[in-house]
């Protein structure tokens, strides 16, 4: 699956990879975050 | 967001920290809520799921970025585990 020009919803978590973390990987691979949560079940 | 923006050009990413939750957050985007306890139960958006943790979308990402991210969890993590898990819901038809 190649993410260039692909929009991407997010869901990270808080004890796994965080959403913003994610948003600035995806972004510097070319797509486009369209929605991102991090998830925390303390 | 899925009749928003359709279907074709959306995928989801996720950062689950073990295999059952990855697994867990790919049956709902894909096939629906398994738990039929919130508002996906019974909706099958069929999206194309990935963690960010997979290799083939470890390999897109700038290496400099990666490496502020992602590398701390990338030695905690069970990324092979968790790729069998998403793989066996990817496999799976509705």
């Amino acid at each position: 699956m190649e993410l260039k020009g692909k929009k991407v919803i997010i869901l990270g978590e808080r004890d796994g990879i965080q959403g913003q973390a994610i948003a600035e990987c995806v972004k510097s691979a070319g797509a486009e975050p369209l929605l991102v949560q991090t998830q925390c079940f303390v | 967001m899925v009749e928003q923006n359709g279907k074709d050009n959306l995928v989801v990413i996720i950062g689950a920290p073990d295999a059952d939750s990855a697994e867990l957050y790919a049956e709902t985007v894909t096939h629906g809520d398994p738990t039929w306890a919130g508002p996906l139960a019974g909706v099958a958006l069929e999206l194309p799921v990935f963690h960010i943790m997979e290799p083939e979308i470890m390999a897109q990402i700038d290496p400099a970025i990666r490496k502020e991210h992602l590398s701390i969890m990338e030695i905690a993590l069970d990324v092979e585990k968790i790729a069998q898990g998403l793989n066996r819901v990817r496999k799976q038809k509705p």
